[in-house]
């Protein structure tokens, strides 16, 4: 795609407090402690661009395409609970941005999106390059900005770091025209945001707790549905607590991966439509449910009518509007996530559960996660399973879109939160290899790990040379099964088996990731899987494109279809 | 209307800026609902501008939509105001077909309804009447036989009554 790239006048240096608005943005940038963008240059942005070369502190990592930029940024926010930082010149830079912003939207990811305009003077006249981004993210950003004046630049920096990262977290976009970049000002880079109408509510009604409190006391099957807002609140600490004090069983959703050990006994793991059978029945029999953190998103509940129907529900959000949005809530709770908690957690009485706990014992050990192996075939879950061992459940995942990412869910056991990053709501396939590389940015002290479908990888694989040229060591594992499985799945249970369009022509993953300077192996046998997964832990300073040819004929279970309730959980293929 | 809804206002305080009007019409629309009116104005505060916006929902989303309002960075207050007593108006600038034999019946019509004559030609007469918007309505009905040439209303406006803060 072309980035064309016309006439600018050179910067002039600052002088005294004088800086251009390119300048001042870095400077503000710097004050909001942002050590890394992730980004791709282009006309709108050159003064910007050129403000950034004289920034030793500010990194900028080039990717091959904006999509990563925003991908990126999420990953990088998401394992280090820091605002992520994308950027992309005007009109197709910034739209390529969207699909990333709107994932940051949909997963309450705080990323700030810095794009390109056109000149002030030709806005609104279908200038070269030029998109409303503004009117484009409106629907798909928290609060966005065009920027009229270098001055303000700071201010609007400030404004859309406080936004993003505060509140229900999520992406804001910055749009600077060109010529507002080369402006000469005299910025105040001490501003404070100016948001009147912004006043998230942190602490918890005292009343609306206590009932709470009573409510669980009194629970004969009570249960804990934990979704991410307990990870961006930081409140693990908070919901293991509330755990061991009273033993109430705990249900993860996919967000809320890691809000929990997995491997604590009161923890059930993932529910809804691929989650565990025993996490699914004992939601759906709950006497009293805490839903903190979470959205009663359809992949959760199914047909909500009967969702949890017999149950009290409490309900626990920073953002009012979640609350009653899709099932009403008998007691509602504004407030962050870890103060409420904290506020709650003494004044539970631990119930008397041990009935409870005998019936979810039993769903457990007659539903549990399960797969087989057919004869000379690579199972997916037994990678995911191995993954899962190899790593204790203590490196940083990322996963793509489809099958492999429930699979993933299902087996891979985190033990901490930050270690689980995933498209969650929007369900971008693309999402996997990006994320994890700007989760490598942000934490090179961890081992991170890719694990994308052969689809989505396809999606987004040419920034393998980012990852090369910037010697991450991260592993990327390949479930390959030739297909787009999760479709080929719907349409062989819903469809008929009339396979359209699902069945994919792919190149030899592992001499692609050569041809990229890094490095690749193909594992076409069961035995090879764990040698080459521990070939790849190893590996240091390099990518390693593991491409593992799987059954491809797996599906993926359980699975309640969409739109059913968990009596119409499907268990066996 | 959709089967099921209703005319539901809402009354939104926000401020003054670029953009705010296409943020809030547009956060309605992405829920596929109807406006049935909207209109705006500045208030006691000239940074601060009401909106009083009708929309066809069901009654039980009706909070719903206040919430989502809210959060939008430059609402300052959205409430929900079905069912509490309230003191709503709408304007209409009515432009109606006259002749010499219908020009004094029409005016007869006007007087009832309290609306005034705003200007007058042989062929036309064009009338603006205010009240709630039934009372509109049936001002413009009485209108129809004698052939509206065109018309005008400004979308209801609403204020909660007495003490209590809209």
């Amino acid at each position: 795609m072309a980035r064309a790239i016309t006439a600018s006048r050179k910067s002039s240096p600052a002088t005294g407090r004088q800086m251009t608005g390119a300048q001042a943005l870095v400077e503000a940038l710097r004050r909001e402690g942002v050590e890394i963008l992730f980004g791709h240059p282009g006309g709108a942005s050159l003064p910007i661009y050129d403000a950034l070369y004289d920034a030793r502190d500010v990194r900028h990592i080039l990717v091959r395409h904006e999509q990563v930029a925003a991908h990126a940024a999420v990953g990088y926010a998401r394992a280090s609970g820091r605002v992520g930082v994308c950027t992309a010149t005007s009109g197709p830079g910034a739209t390529n941005l969207v699909t990333g912003i709107t994932d940051a939207m949909m997963d309450s990811v705080p990323i700030v999106a810095i794009t390109g305009q056109v000149p002030r003077p030709v806005i609104g006249n279908d200038a070269f390059q030029e998109a409303d981004v503004t009117g484009i993210t409106m629907p798909i950003t928290k609060y966005n900005m065009l920027v009229m004046r270098a001055a303000d630049i700071p201010r609007a920096v400030r404004t859309a770091f406080y936004l993003a990262r505060t509140g229900r977290p999520g992406p804001v976009l910055v749009d600077i025209p060109r010529d507002v970049s080369q402006e000469l000002c005299e910025p105040d880079l001490t501003v404070e945001p100016q948001v009147p109408g912004y006043r998230p509510v942190l602490d918890g009604n005292p009343n609306q707790i206590a009932e709470a409190a009573r409510a669980l006391s009194e629970a004969q099957r009570p249960i804990v549905y934990a979704g991410g807002g307990i990870i961006s609140s930081g409140a693990t600490p908070e919901l293991t607590a509330l755990v061991e004090r009273t033993g109430i069983p705990v249900t993860l959703t996919l967000m809320g991966k890691g809000a929990m050990d997995e491997t604590h006994p009161r923890c059930l793991g993932m529910l809804g439509m691929h989650g565990s059978a025993y996490a699914n029945w004992a939601i759906n029999s709950a006497d009293v449910i805490l839903a903190v953190g979470v959205r009663f998103d359809d992949r959760v509940t199914g047909r909500l009518k009967d969702f949890a129907p017999h149950a009290r529900i409490i309900h626990i959000d920073i953002d009012p509007a979640e609350i009653g949005k899709n099932k009403p809530a008998h007691i509602p709770i504004v407030g962050d996530a870890k103060r409420v908690l904290a506020a709650l957690v003494p004044q539970v009485r631990p119930p008397q559960i041990e009935a409870w706990w005998k019936q979810i014992e039993e769903w457990r050990e007659r539903y549990p996660f399960r797969y087989r192996q057919r004869d000379g075939r690579i199972s997916h879950q037994y990678v995911c399973d191995l993954l899962n061992r190899l790593t204790g459940g203590r490196a940083i995942v990322a996963t793509d879109v489809g099958q492999h990412q429930m699979w993933m869910a299902q087996w891979y056991r985190c033990r901490e939160p930050r270690t689980f990053i995933t498209s969650g709501g929007l369900g971008a396939m693309g999402f996997g290899f990006p994320a994890a590389m700007g989760a490598k940015f942000a934490r090179p002290d961890r081992q991170v790990i890719a694990v994308v479908g052969d689809g989505g990888f396809m999606m987004t694989l040419q920034d393998l040379i980012t990852a090369v040229e910037h010697r991450l060591g991260l592993p990327i594992i390949i479930l390959n099964n030739n297909a787009l499985g999760m479709v080929r799945q719907w349409q062989s249970f819903f469809y008929r088996g009339r396979l359209s369009a699902s069945l994919l022509r792919n190149p030899d993953f592992a001499r692609l990731a050569e041809v990229f300077g890094a490095r690749g192996i193909r594992v076409e046998r069961p035995e090879e899987v764990e040698p080459a997964l521990q070939a790849a832990l190893a590996t240091e300073d390099t990518p390693c494109v593991v491409d593992i040819l799987c059954d491809p004929e797996e599906n993926c279970l359980p699975m309640i279809p969409s739109g059913q309730s968990v009596a119409e959980m499907i268990l066996d293929g | 209307m959709a089967e099921g809804t209703h005319a539901a206002t809402i009354s939104v305080l926000v401020q003054n800026a670029p953009g705010v009007l296409v943020r809030v019409a547009g956060l309605i629309r992405r829920r596929g609902v109807n406006i049935h009116s909207l209109s705006v104005g500045p208030t006691e505060d000239p940074s601060v501008s009401r909106m009083t916006i009708v929309v066809d929902t069901a009654p039980d989303r009706t909070e719903q939509f206040a919430k989502q309002l809210r959060k939008l960075v430059e609402v300052l207050r959205a409430t929900a105001i079905d069912g509490l007593p309230t003191v709503d108006r709408e304007l209409a600038l009515v432009k109606v077909n006259v002749t010499p034999g219908t020009r004094l019946e029409i005016m007869e019509i006007a007087n009832v309804f309290r609306a005034s004559v705003v200007d007058l030609t042989d062929r036309t007469m064009t009338l603006e009447v205010t009240g709630r918007g039934e009372k509109v309505d049936a001002f413009i009905e009485l209108l129809k036989k004698y052939g509206i040439r065109e018309m005008a209303r400004t979308g209801q406006v609403t204020l909660v009554r007495g003490a209590q803060a809209t």
